[in-house]
């Protein structure tokens, strides 16, 4: 159980071929193994979100995943949501609504905005608060956020309309 | 209230056509962070660079009678196994004492502890090994052999004569002691209509950087050169206190600072795992990574706050208040924190309440006392929230007790908007506060009346919601009284250097650093506002020694009233020199010229008359062409720091509206409300959100946060699931609402702002859940208030 392990995997789109020691979790394994270093590590016994990526579209702790898990899988970090543009708007409103400080939390933040805004069009205040209730933030006690989440919903909703 | 300049080179700042002052541009740069680009101490890596993990104390209290790193040594990866005492070859101790806070002392400090462990957590040997998992493989191998002795844990009996003394050396727990009397406050006591005493209890809490203290130390033995890569809060004490330590000059150190995962004073110290790793660097010959886990972080990141302060306050049936009295009690653990002292946070207690109020009869004494537990420090409004709910909770009880509303007993003590300036009874001097515009206008902001009658209505339905006010006072800008008078060689003066490129963008070097608040975005937007040039193309660097002038960095609410009074004066000397230069070239004179949307323009008309970036062509390559003697020079540096007040008080005021469940015991936040007075605001959506993000700071110390340690000193809840912080979810929204009473002591007129949030929320929950509970005659001065405690005071539990 302790031999490395192959595993086959998309990262952002990408082809990625892995020899993994089981105990790796995933965060490391993109962190160190793959320098994507957008995802951050805040407790490691996932609580604060700071690690959270998709996989499989849906949105996972990293933290809490090994790496053995994912193979086979498509993971996506916010490396690769930026760079397809999924969350340009988003950004840009989180941007312009001061909706961050330091920006740790920041990525796992947007992770987890936009795994709501995927499953809800038009979010009430008190649905973005729960829904963003497994990401702490320290800096900007949150209201910022909220307001960036609802501005980007609504934007979206126009564009639909 | 507000004031105005009547210098007109500060109107001509402040009102220049596209100014950025006062405007809520985003700040440069975010989308580095919000694309998870940014640099992160915890992200960097460096060639042949190997990480340290430290084997820590599970003992408050112990001898360290072996250690044997045999076995560790052997195992894969592993580069060295070094203890305390090999490692005090290459640094030396420290005491955190400061000399002008009289009688503090502490005794000598070891990066590694060397023969005993005087806290749980406390590092006994570091493990280098090329990974952090093989360090930490490794550190589970190394044993070592502990005698225990008894912990000193429970400030109230540390000074006991039966109690052990932590460092015989010493003589005593007693580490810092301040008395102090002013007016007559036992004759003002006997003349009042009645006097009310309360126990204000404060649980011990710590910030929860979200990213974990972090360093990098890279010693480059052929350049004898040390550069630290740390999420630190002031690059150069950093620089000074390893150069002192490793035995180097100054100029052989290099602080380099880059994206911070949160501060909030938890990042402005220096802790002895981080000396430890720029002595290991210099040992090894070779970077040395550490990055703390989140268990270390509860561990030995500074906790703050554990306060049992004894209250006392006299008042007349006419509201006016007589006198305040405080006893207040600090346990800060077995040292004194370097180099900033952990006796600043009594000291400030004492300075600060009743600090609103024009009574000027106050008599007050501070004990900070040793124990066996993680060292405490310097936090977010550092003292203000104990003083603070100290003093709003006095003048709510003595409220209660004349049967008086809680805004019109403040009405009748704050001190007069037009009284300035004046002096606390503590000897604080303050130039312009604006207490009762701020009082008044957070009274519209919540509709007050109409609050009351509807917790009138809702009591008799059985839903119990409550109101609570705080005012408070902010120290802002420290000179050199904070720390500098004491000996610490801590800058509180900052520097800017601002210089024209050759394609006529800006660049500026500050002091000043960066850890979310926006010290990039204020800079530029002064600088951009003096020169005439668009934020675009002004680019700020921070963070590094070997780069921006010398200066404190971003600490106690300083950045925006000292780095940008600094970025101010040094744009204005770089405006006159192109403007002069622009003269000589379009042969005119300054005073006819002006700079606007990069290019400098007749004043006349406004005709623009010649591009920045073509003026910098000029002067960078064909200065042939410039009339002889013509030198000109496109850099400039300034330098700031407070000389007339010691400290730019600020004030504002704090409402909270809650509701108690009084059969769980659960507190909801339903909504909270600032007024704030920081003088001059340069981005106003950066100032609401330092607020917004100060409170939350509170509300967590208000309701969830604290370091629960057991009668052993062992810390019970040292993760992030056990100890609760702020969560989206049960965060109010917050109005922010602002009083503008300009600093003269600069130009630009700017306060600080980055604690007034978390000095005053814990008091203005405190005092909103008292007013909820007023049916059942209880009244509760314990923070955090959990369910436990409320249930607990109601007799339930």
């Amino acid at each position: 159980m302790t031999a490395p392990a192959s595993i086959s995997l998309t990262v952002n789109g990408e082809r990625i071929e892995a020899h993994v020691l089981p105990r790796l979790n995933l965060a490391d394994f993109l962190r160190e193994h793959l320098k994507l270093t957008g995802t951050h590590v805040g407790c490691e016994h996932g609580v604060c979100g700071a690690c959270t990526v998709r996989v499989g579209g849906e949105i996972v702790r990293s933290c809490l995943m090994l790496a053995v898990q994912v193979n086979g899988v498509a993971v996506e970090t916010i490396e690769g949501l930026s760079d397809s543009g999924e969350i340009a708007d988003l950004q840009a409103a989180f941007r312009d609504r001061n909706a961050l400080q330091c920006g740790f939390c920041t990525p796992g933040m947007l992770m987890a905005a936009q795994d709501l805004l995927r499953e809800d069009r038009k979010p009430s205040r008190e649905k973005i608060r729960e829904h963003l209730a497994g990401n702490y933030c320290r800096c900007t006690g949150y209201q910022a956020i909220i307001d960036a989440v609802e501005n980007t919903a609504r934007a979206r909703m126009e564009l639909k309309a | 209230m507000s004031s105005i300049h009547d210098n007109p080179e500060t109107l001509s700042v402040l009102d220049r056509p596209n100014s950025y002052i006062g405007k809520s541009v985003p700040r440069p740069n975010l989308d580095r962070l919000l694309q998870g680009r940014g640099t992160y101490v915890s992200d960097m890596e460096l060639p042949r660079m190997a990480h340290v993990v430290f084997l820590r104390s599970p003992h408050a209290h112990a001898n360290i009678l072996s250690i044997d790193a045999a076995a560790a040594r052997q195992m894969p990866g592993v580069i060295a196994v070094v203890t305390g005492k090999e490692l005090s070859s290459v640094v030396t101790p420290w005491v955190g004492v400061l000399s002008h806070l009289k009688g503090l002392k502490s005794a000598p400090q070891s990066a590694i502890a060397i023969d005993r462990v005087c806290w749980q957590g406390e590092a006994v040997a570091a493990i280098v090994a090329t990974s952090r998992s093989a360090a930490e493989d490794a550190a589970e191998s190394v044993t070592v052999e502990y005698r225990e002795i008894e912990a000193v844990t429970d400030m109230r009996t540390a000074l006991d004569p039966a109690t052990p003394v932590i460092h015989a050396s010493l003589g005593d727990n007693l580490a810092f002691e301040r008395i102090h009397d002013a007016g007559a406050v036992d004759q003002a006591f006997a003349a009042s209509d009645a006097v009310v005493e309360a126990d204000f209890i404060f649980g011990r809490h710590t910030g929860v950087t979200l990213e974990p203290r972090a360093v990098v130390a890279d010693w480059n033995a052929a350049e004898a050169r040390l550069t630290i890569y740390q999420g630190t809060q002031a690059p150069h004490m950093v620089q000074n206190i390893a150069a002192l330590h490793l035995g180097l000059p100054e100029s052989q150190v290099r602080v380099v600072c880059k994206d911070v995962g949160g501060s909030f004073g938890i990042k402005v110290h220096i802790y002895a795992d981080e000396m430890a790793t720029y002595a290991l660097s210099k040992l090894l010959r070779r970077p040395i990574k550490f990055v703390a886990d989140r268990v270390e972080s509860f561990n030995t990141d500074i906790h703050a706050r554990d306060h049992r302060c004894k209250g006392k306050i006299g008042v007349k049936r006419d509201g006016t208040i007589t006198a305040f009295e405080i006893d207040d009690l600090t346990g800060i653990g077995p040292y004194s924190m370097y180099p900033r002292t952990s006796a600043i946070e009594a000291n400030q207690v004492v300075n600060l309440v009743g600090g609103p109020y024009t009574n000027q009869n106050y008599r007050a004494r501070a004990r900070v006392v040793f124990q066996n537990k993680n060292v405490m420090c310097q936090y977010r409004a550092v003292g203000h929230p104990i003083a603070c709910s100290v003093t709003e909770g006095l003048v709510d009880l003595a409220a209660m007790k004349i049967g008086m509303d809680p805004v019109e007993i403040r009405r009748r003590n704050l001190i007069a908007d037009d009284a300035y300036p004046c002096a606390s009874p503590s000897g604080l001097r303050f130039e312009q506060l604006s207490h009762h515009t701020s009082l008044k206008k957070i009274v519209e902001m919540m509709g007050y009346d109409a609050l009351r009658a509807e917790q009138a209505a809702l009591r008799k339905k059985g839903v119990h919601r409550g109101i609570g006010i705080a005012s408070f006072i902010e120290v802002t800008n420290p000179s050199a009284a904070f720390y500098g008078v004491g000996g610490a060689k801590i800058s509180s003066q900052d520097g800017v250097a601002v210089r024209l490129d050759a394609q006529g963008s800006v660049i500026c070097q500050t002091s000043i650093t960066e850890q979310g608040q926006g010290s990039e975005s204020l800079t530029a937007q002064i600088v951009g506002s003096v020169l005439g040039v668009s934020m675009d193309r002004v680019r700020v660097i921070l963070g590094d020694t070997d780069v921006t002038p010398y200066g404190g960095g971003t600490w106690a609410s300083r950045g925006a009233g000292i780095g940008g009074e600094a970025a101010l004066q040094a744009a204005k000397i770089l405006r006159r020199n192109i403007l002069d230069v622009a003269a000589v070239i379009l042969q005119s004179t300054p005073a006819e010229l002006d700079i606007v949307n990069n290019a400098v323009v007749s004043i006349s008309d406004g005709a623009p008359r010649i591009e920045l970036n073509e003026l910098a062509r000029i002067v960078y390559f064909r200065p042939d062409t410039l009339p002889p003697g013509t030198q000109p020079e496109l850099m400039a540096t300034r330098h700031f720091v407070p000389r007339e007040y010691p400290f730019a008080f600020t004030n504002g005021v704090q409402a909270a509206w809650v509701e108690v469940d009084t059969d769980t015991g659960f507190v909801k936040l339903l909504k909270h409300w600032v007024v704030e007075d920081c003088g001059i605001i340069i981005n106003p959506q950066l100032v609401d959100e330092q607020i917004r993000g100060g409170v939350v700071q509170g509300l967590g110390a208000a309701l969830f946060e604290k370091c629960v340690y057991d009668q052993r000193g062992q810390l019970t809840n040292a993760n992030m699931a056990d100890y609760l912080v702020p969560m989206s979810g049960e965060m109010p929204d917050i109005d922010v609402g602002h009083v503008v009473s300009p600093t003269r002591e600069s130009e630009l007129g700017a306060k600080g702002a980055g604690e007034a949030g978390t000095a005053g929320a814990a008091a203005a929950v405190s005092n909103a859940v008292n007013d909820a509970l007023r049916p059942f005659g209880t009244i509760i001065t314990e923070i955090p208030l959990t369910p436990q405690v409320i249930l607990t005071a109601l007799g339930r539990i």
